[in-house]
């Protein structure tokens, strides 16, 4: 019988996370990165989910949901930005946003 | 079929689990915004399934709802709204890529086997806490229901609402054209 | 009466006091001579108040000394001394009254109040006047210090005090260039003396552990052995002693080879002159030899040379007296010979015969200055005799107090001086001192013809001044003839009280000042020196006596047949053109100064700019200055090199780092945002890594 204990999950929500780490630190595209972003929050939500499982507590399952709450709201501002930042640029590269360099 | 029905949890685990992963390599690995929106709405999608596995129904549902409703809607759009002037092919990731990689590699194996052989008590020693309500089976909803709304959660429950509100009025702000 | 004898100095000090301190300035000229004649006038009063009671007093029958001692001055501690020991050191101030001090004390005091009372005419139109009679007095008061301390240390006092004055009233005349100068030269004269004497007073401390006079002498006289044993330098004990002490005499009376600021000391006012280089200070010398007899007594070789130096000093002087024209210079050679004189008497041990000469010399050398004073005055300020001529007309007083005075120190019978000088010759000639005798004769000679010299060249004959100093001519003010009268007649009864045995005729008093003296001066060994063991015959003395007389007479002849009547200068010009080289060596006063001048003063000014440039240049600007700029070359270059390569390069190191640091951090704001998360998630990861391996342990 295969078990999956929460160790498994642990190892899946980490994965996800190293890989929303690595789009946020790796692509240009500014979309790309508040997309990877977002995955960056879902993995933390499924980490939630498995302690709240491994300890029978609901208040895992309670954090999820603000954090899901959060991730809405920052996706809508951080969105906003964009298209203020695309508006200034006329490009989605980030690069070209460099004015905190020195 | 026992075998199946035996192992379904764990099947289901490692299918959905894989999957999730792959959308969200395609996140971030696709170079049309518009794929990674799909592909992140798939790794959602996989991540919901993964919350029911773990009792979690109503959280599931909001998962759907919220990210995949109202989030990767909201993406779409933008991307939509951004990509109408067709932008000339660029670089994909950027100059520090490899490190990024490197470090990326670096850290799943570190905590992968860090996550593997932690040991841990006995899981899910307490059912009733996830969808009984006052001794009552109720269903996992009304039992998150009673636990956001009680004392505890409250004030954090409004101003997560004040959050949003604000959030909301940033949004239009930013967006607006002068 | 003679418990106040400690008044006495303490009255002219008051009056230099006043005069000096409290009302300098404030007062005008009567109230200043008042005060001045006054205290003086009190001490001479009380002067004669103490003799009194001390010569009647049967507790100091017999010349016994009255001394007291007012505190201690100088508590020196212990001492080793030669003659008992360790001793207890002490200095006290005290004063002493014996025969001897009360003959000192009413010479000064008398002559002293007389010359005050003078000068307030002579002074009269001068500037300075309460300056003055400031220093006058405060010379009075060390005078008196000096003859009446009970040892040596308070006579040094007084000595000391004593050339301060001269040196204040020699220089009185400021304002011109010559009068500080002669100051000047007295004092730096008088303290080439005062070497010799201080090294004598040492000598005492380290003999006799003491300086007052009953103890020092008590000492000496206990224990003459030790004083002709043997002491420093190759002479004795006592002849060392006494050497010191003389040559410090020969510092402040004048004599060879320190005489040299007495004829330029007539720079001073008349008066001056007159107390000071003629009645009181210059015979303080004799006074510290007569004194110290008991010492003198014990040193053979050293009275010779007392004798001898008096005796040369006598005829030396008086030699160039003869060719003098300032009617001053003139008197102060004579001093000098004078001097001699008395130097002659107590180098012979005939102490009293030279203390009887200071008297009657206080008295006819005084007059015979205020006298030259007086035709000074009438003549506006001219000193030179050439000059002068026929005064006795114009100033009768002046005239004849003048002649008396000097015929009493022509040695004219009966007068003061014949009785004084007569006792120095008989002394001499008794003592089988031939030579000197003959020398005392010839300056006897020498004597009267200079001073009738001076008498007829200033007094007779026609006047050879200018018509506007012929109106001028007038005789003094009685304030300043009357001191004149006094004074003569001093000059001719002071005599008497030394009347030798052979012209007594049997009713006179034979030599009361002798005898008075006597306790002082008595013998320790034999009969004073041995040289007096023979004695001359009566005749032998009568035939001197009247050789004396002679000599005097042919003295005053000679001068007479060279100036008397109308002859004048005649003589004097006669003599320059017979013997040209004698006249100007005469005049030039043997060239003495110029002599010392380019020997002692050059020499010691050449040693002096020598030492002065080995300090200046090899000391100060080699070694020192050397030192210096080593040093500060070398301190200046390190810690300038210090300051620029550590301290500044440790500062600008500082900033050099940071200038490199920041170069370095600032590429990490690369400005690319995922370079940024980058960053956050390798800090991130690592924290954890941390966090977790502390967890693991």
């Amino acid at each position: 019988m295969l078990e999956v204990t929460t160790n498994h999950y642990l190892v899946l929500s980490f994965a996800l996370f190293a890989i929303g780490l690595f789009g946020v630190a790796a692509r240009r595209n500014m979309i790309t990165v508040l997309m990877s972003i977002e995955l960056i929050l879902n993995s933390v939500n499924l980490n939630l989910i498995a302690f709240s499982y491994q300890l029978s507590d609901l208040t895992g399952q309670i954090f999820a949901i603000f954090t899901i709450t959060v991730a809405a709201g920052e996706a809508a501002v951080g969105l906003g930005i964009l298209i203020a930042l695309f508006r200034l640029r006329e490009s989605t590269q980030l690069d070209k946003a460099t004015e905190l360099k020195g | 079929m026992n075998a199946l029905v035996e192992n379904g949890p764990a099947l289901l685990f490692y299918v959905f689990g894989a999957l999730a992963l792959v959308s969200a390599v395609g996140v971030v690995a696709l170079r049309n915004p518009m794929y990674g929106a799909i592909s992140l709405l798939t790794s959602f999608l996989s991540v919901a399934v993964l919350f029911l596995l773990r009792n979690a129904e109503f959280l599931a549902m909001v998962q759907i709802f919220v990210y995949g409703g109202g989030i990767m809607v909201l993406f779409l759009f933008v991307i939509m709204l951004i990509n109408l002037h067709r932008l000339a092919e660029v670089k994909k990731f950027s100059a520090h890529m490899p490190v990024v990689a490197l470090l990326v590699v670096l850290m799943i194996g570190v905590f992968g086997w860090f996550f593997l052989q932690t040991g841990f008590g006995p899981a899910f020693t307490q059912p009733d806490v996830f969808d009984h309500v006052g001794g009552v089976k109720m269903g996992n909803p009304e039992a998150v229901a009673m636990a956001l709304y009680s004392p505890a959660n409250l004030v954090p429950f409004e101003i997560a609402s004040i959050f949003l509100l604000i959030a909301m009025i940033g949004a239009v702000t930013l967006g607006r054209r002068q | 009466m003679k418990d106040l004898v400690w008044v006495i100095p303490i009255l002219p000090f008051l009056g230099a006091f006043l005069n000096g301190v409290l009302l300098r300035g404030r007062v005008d000229k009567k109230t200043a001579a008042i005060i001045a004649c006054a205290v003086t006038g009190l001490a001479a009063l009380l002067a004669i108040g103490v003799i009194w009671d001390y010569t009647h007093d049967a507790a100091y029958a017999g010349g016994k000394a009255f001394e007291h001692d007012y505190y201690v001055w100088m508590p020196a501690g212990p001492v080793h001394t030669l003659a008992e020991g360790v001793k207890n050191f002490n200095i006290p101030l005290g004063f002493l009254i014996d025969p001897l001090s009360c003959v000192m004390l009413f010479v000064v005091t008398f002559v002293g109040f007389l010359i005050h009372v003078y000068s307030v005419g002579y002074m009269a139109h001068e500037d300075g006047f309460q300056r003055f009679f400031t220093y006058l007095n405060l010379f009075m008061g060390a005078m008196l210090l000096l003859i009446l301390g009970n040892s040596y240390a308070v006579m040094f006092v007084g000595w000391e005090g004593v050339g301060l004055c001269s040196y204040l009233l020699i220089g009185f005349y400021f304002k011109e260039e010559f009068p500080p100068y002669a100051g000047r030269k007295a004092f730096v004269v008088n303290r080439i003396g005062d070497f010799a004497f201080v090294i004598g007073l040492g000598t005492l401390v380290a003999t006799f552990g003491s300086h007052k006079y009953t103890e020092v002498f008590s000492a000496v006289r206990a224990n003459p052995a030790m004083m002709q044993g043997a002491g420093y330098l190759g002479l004795t004990l006592a002849g060392f002693i006494a050497l010191c002490f003389f040559i410090g005499a020969t510092g402040k009376s004048a004599q060879i080879p320190l005489f040299v600021w007495l004829p330029d000391a007539m720079a001073g006012p008349t008066p001056v002159s007159a107390l000071i280089h003629a009645a009181t200070m210059v015979t303080a010398g004799v006074y510290m030899v007569a004194r110290s007899n008991a010492i003198y007594q014990l040193a053979d070789g050293v009275n010779m040379v007392v004798a001898v130096v008096g005796a040369l000093t006598a005829i030396f002087a008086a030699t160039i007296g003869l060719a003098q024209n300032d009617i001053k210079k003139v008197l102060a050679y004579s001093t000098v010979s004078q001097l001699g004189y008395m130097f002659l008497a107590a180098g012979l041990g005939a102490y009293s015969a030279a203390i009887f000469h200071v008297m009657t010399h206080a008295f006819f050398k005084a007059l015979l200055f205020l006298g030259s004073g007086s035709v000074i005055h009438a003549m506006g300020g001219e000193q030179d005799m050439r000059k002068m001529g026929g005064l006795k007309k114009h100033l009768p007083h002046t005239y004849k107090t003048f002649v008396i005075g000097a015929a009493a120190i022509a040695g004219v019978p009966g007068l003061a001086g014949f009785f004084s000088k007569d006792e120095i010759l008989h002394n001499a000639a008794a003592g089988g001192h031939w030579i000197l005798w003959a020398v005392g004769m010839v300056t006897a000679g020498l004597t009267a013809f200079y001073m009738f010299r001076a008498v007829f060249m200033t007094f007779h004959g026609p006047f050879r001044g200018t018509h506007e100093q012929e109106h001028h001519l007038h005789e003094s003010p009685p304030s300043m003839t009357g001191p004149l009268w006094i004074l003569a007649v001093g000059a001719v009864i002071a005599g008497w009280v030394g009347i030798p045995k052979i012209l007594t005729l049997g009713f006179l008093p034979e030599n009361v000042f002798g005898h008075f003296l006597e306790p002082v001066f008595a013998p320790i060994l034999a009969p004073i020196g041995e040289h007096h063991a023979h004695h001359v015959s009566a005749g032998l003395e009568i035939g001197l006596m009247l050789g004396a007389i002679a000599v005097g007479a042919i003295g005053i002849f000679l001068a007479w047949r060279a100036y008397g009547g109308e002859r004048g200068t005649a003589a004097d010009d006669a003599f320059a053109a017979r013997l040209p080289g004698a006249q100007r060596v005469l005049a030039n006063k043997y060239y003495v100064d110029e002599i010392y001048d380019a020997t002692v003063i050059r020499g010691f000014w050449a040693t002096c700019r020598g030492l002065f440039r080995f300090d200046a240049g090899f000391i100060d600007g080699f070694l020192v200055n050397g030192v210096r700029n080593v040093t500060v070359e070398v301190l200046s270059l390190s810690s300038s090199l210090f300051d620029k390569y550590v301290v500044d390069g440790l500062v600008n190191g500082v900033g050099k780092l940071m200038n490199v640091g920041s170069r370095l951090f600032r590429r990490v704001q690369t400005g690319y945002v995922s370079n940024y998360a980058l960053v956050l998630a390798a800090g991130m990861f690592a924290l954890v890594c941390v966090f977790v391996l502390m967890r693991m342990r």
